[in-house]
């Protein structure tokens, strides 16, 4: 300590720090959703890349407009923008038009997110509440589903894609039920290998549930993922449709069939994850859970849809204030029996 | 057997596993720090009330002479670290930057520094009350971390009996090596003081809690334990805030102590393993606190070490004995890495509390970007006490702090754990800090 003293800095403790941030939390999810974005693109052809990317494009965009200029580049550097537009597109049909994966990148950001203050502050996953605009905006649109291409048409783009914004779209490609449109109307199952692999028709990134997990796994290894989530989704869906099975293996789906069709997988492990949706505790992951089992297996066995993975985790977000609320950890040392 | 029933014991839930930053330190030797020229005491170095000055200035005094006595019960004496004459008091630089009043000692550079004091009256001929009088005259506060005076301790309420007493080595605050070289250079000295205290208190079982990343301090205790002593080593898992008194307890007891009542009510008192040498070294010589252990380390630092230090002794004497700073040095913190504090001029005195001087370059200053709460809840899962730190962040940012009060942010003990495991950089901690001062003002007022 000869000479001058170094300029000292007084911040509070504690120094040290984790080395995960925010930001890498967010790349990281982006890297495990990797492989199931390459094999939708496989499957479906280069129309499903270019839905993928005009739905990151209306994403990002939207997060660049509505962030103050001085905080633009953060905004954009947290990933969460373009995580949004990547799920949001995965969970699209591969025969949209692009401007309309566009605009529900928009509604994902505007009003899924910009809207209550930004990341962080939204009751609901950005990413179904883009979704949601589409399904209820464009309902044909959103839910003719095209079979998939071979590997000779992956160069050959769907006229539907490059449909003119507020014009009506040429579907060329030969369109398919999806597994779950097959169990509900036609009461036919698809076999397990296929909807495992991702050899069925569905949105980009939902077909291949091996792929899916795959990326849970990586994630909840860089605990990047509260593995109750899933857990607690799968396992209650799986036991809901066994019981129902049991009772009608002719009506009612397989519970395997169940967990891998449909947009379950991915939303299970990358929707209703989304921390700022979910609850806090651990307890109430658990209770999340099961509600969101719940709602799918209702929806779907008793609703008019085929599909209801988005309005379930939709419904629960809405109540992840209450489940906090109730599944409070007991403090240390707090409410213990006196002697 | 013992060692494989040890790994599955429970433990404590939550905490946090930061990497121990021990290697620099952990083996070598403790040294004794020279003597300097001038020394600056603090009154008030503990919990409490500050000690009242008892010599005057040019005064001439004698290394271990007396000082400064308890200004009231939780207060503790002060004595001088070197022979010398007293040539101030006046407010002078504390640790945490503000101005505190001080006793300043010039040494008398011709003095031989013998230490001369008179053993105290035979322990075994004294009650707990007496012997609790002695410590508070002997000036040795807690040393693990919150400096209370340690007689407070030993004053037990009216029909308390102890059963349990436990010697806390955990040591979990990454970087600091000292209380490990106690237990692995003076395990004779330690037990001694638990048998002391042990038989004081009239207690049933001793242990003493180390965490296993130490495998030569218990290897050494449980060699030097007599067949005799009811003493008993447990080695603990290496997680933080293991050292903290209620997650200890439950870790080696299975016991939840709780909020509102402190160990003693349940028949159990803990001090730390340098707090237990220190008492032994005073009731054996008569020896004062006037010397701590300190370790001196991280990355700023050119040559470690862990150090005997003459309390008193400016920060910036201790930086040079130890090498200097490395010129692109941008913190120095006094304590451990978690809890310490950043000393903001290298002027300020070596305190009672001073377990560590560390110096952190660019490297471990910056801090993350802070982006808005995503509610991940890594520290929920982190909080010891259980509590929900990111909700009582956000009530702090709105300074709601009476809604905070039922969410039972006064349990808190701001060990940071949820500062250091908060992707999003959130000084979640520091907010809580804020919101407690608040609140404590508001009662006071």
């Amino acid at each position: 300590v000869t000479g001058k003293d170094p300029k000292l800095l007084v911040q509070p403790s504690p120094a040290l720090k984790q080395r995960m941030s925010t930001d890498q939390t967010m790349r990281d999810v982006l890297y495990a959703l990797l492989p199931a974005t390459l094999a939708g693109i496989w499957y479906f052809g280069l129309g499903a890349l270019l839905v993928i990317l005009a739905s990151i494009a209306g994403a990002l965009l939207t997060e660049w407009v509505f962030a103050p200029p001085q905080t633009r580049g953060a905004r954009l550097r947290d990933n969460s923008g373009l995580l949004t537009g990547l799920l949001l597109g995965l969970s699209l049909p591969p025969a949209l038009p692009l401007w309309m994966a566009f605009v529900g990148g928009v509604a994902a950001i505007g009003l899924g997110k910009v809207i209550w203050g930004g990341l962080g502050y939204n009751l609901f996953n950005p990413t179904l509440v883009g979704r949601a605009f589409l399904g209820a905006t464009f309902p044909i649109a959103m839910t003719t589903w095209s079979a998939q291409t071979g590997p000779l048409e992956f160069l050959h783009v769907p006229a539907s894609n490059l449909a003119l914004p507020f014009m009506q779209a040429d579907y060329d490609a030969v369109s398919a039920a999806t597994p779950l449109g097959l169990m509900k109307f036609e009461y036919q199952s698809t076999p397990l290998w296929e909807l495992a692999i991702g050899k069925t028709s569905g949105c980009i990134g939902e077909t291949s549930g091996l792929l899916l997990i795959l990326g849970g796994v990586f994630l909840i290894l860089r605990r990047g993922l509260d593995w109750r989530m899933p857990a607690g989704i799968l396992a209650s869906v799986f036991l809901l449709t066994a019981v129902l099975y049991l009772f009608g293996p002719d009506r009612y789906p397989a519970p395997l069939f169940s967990v891998f069709s449909g947009g379950l997988l991915l939303g299970a492990i990358y929707m209703a994850t989304d921390p700022v949706t979910s609850p806090l505790t651990p307890r109430g992951t658990w209770v999340f859970g099961v509600g969101v089992a719940l709602l799918v297996v209702l929806i779907r066995v008793y609703g008019g849809f085929p599909e209801g993975v988005m309005y379930a985790i939709l419904l629960m977000n809405a109540a992840t204030p209450l489940i906090d609320r109730y599944t409070q950890n007991r403090v240390f040392g707090k409410g213990l029996k006196s002697k | 057997v013992k060692s494989v029933a040890a790994l599955f014991r429970r433990g404590f839930a939550h905490g946090i596993h930061p990497e121990e930053l021990k290697d620099r330190t952990r083996a070598l030797p403790t040294q004794r720090m020279p003597f300097v020229e001038r020394y600056t005491l603090p009154l008030h170095q503990h919990l409490g009330v500050p000690a009242k000055p008892v010599a005057e200035v040019g005064q001439r005094i004698q290394r271990g002479q007396l000082i400064a006595e308890a200004g009231a019960f939780v207060s503790s004496a002060l004595h001088s670290p070197v022979t010398g004459w007293i040539r101030a008091i006046g407010p002078r630089r504390y640790p945490g930057g503000r101005y505190e009043q001080a006793i300043e000692v010039e040494a008398d550079r011709y003095a031989t520094q013998r230490l001369s004091v008179a053993p105290p009256p035979n322990w075994r001929t004294l009650s707990l009350e007496d012997f609790g009088a002695l410590l508070q005259r002997s000036g040795i506060v807690g040393l693990g971390g919150a400096s209370l005076p340690v007689h407070v301790k030993y004053s037990l309420r009216e029909g308390v009996k102890i059963k349990t007493f436990i010697a806390n080595g955990a040591e979990c605050e990454p970087y600091l090596t000292n209380d490990h070289r106690v237990m692995v250079e003076r395990p004779d000295i330690l037990l001694q003081g638990i048998e002391i205290l042990h038989a004081l208190l009239g207690a049933e079982q001793s242990i003493i809690g180390v965490e296993q990343n130490k495998p030569d301090a218990i290897a050494r205790l449980r060699e030097r334990i007599r067949p005799d002593q009811p003493i008993r080593v447990v080695p603990l898992r290496v997680k933080y805030p293991q050292g903290d008194s209620k997650m200890m307890i439950k870790s080696i007891l299975g016991i939840e102590v709780p909020a509102g009542l402190h160990a003693a009510d349940l028949g159990i008192i803990m001090n730390n393993v340098s707090t237990i040498a220190a008492i032994a070294d005073y009731v054996a010589s008569g020896m004062p606190y006037i010397d701590r252990m300190v370790t001196v380390s991280g990355p700023g630092i050119a040559y470690p070490a862990n150090l005997i230090v003459p309390l008193g002794t400016p920060v910036r004497e201790v930086l040079r004995f130890c090498g200097g700073l490395r010129e692109d040095t941008r913190e120095v913190l006094m304590g451990g890495p978690m809890m310490g504090t950043p000393v903001a001029s290298l002027d300020v005195p070596i305190i009672k509390s001073s377990s560590g001087l560390l110096a952190f370059t660019a490297a471990q200053t910056a801090r993350p970007r802070e982006y808005s709460c995503i509610r991940c809840g890594r520290c929920v899962e982190a909080c010891p006490y259980f509590l929900n730190p990111a909700r009582l962040a956000k009530l702090a940012k709105a300074r709601m702090y009476e809604e905070m009060k039922a969410l039972q942010v006064m349990e808190c003990v701001e060990c940071g754990s949820c500062t250091y495991s908060c992707p999003s950089g959130i000084p979640i901690v520091q907010m809580i800090r804020t919101a407690k001062n608040a609140l404590w003002a508001k009662k006071g007022r």
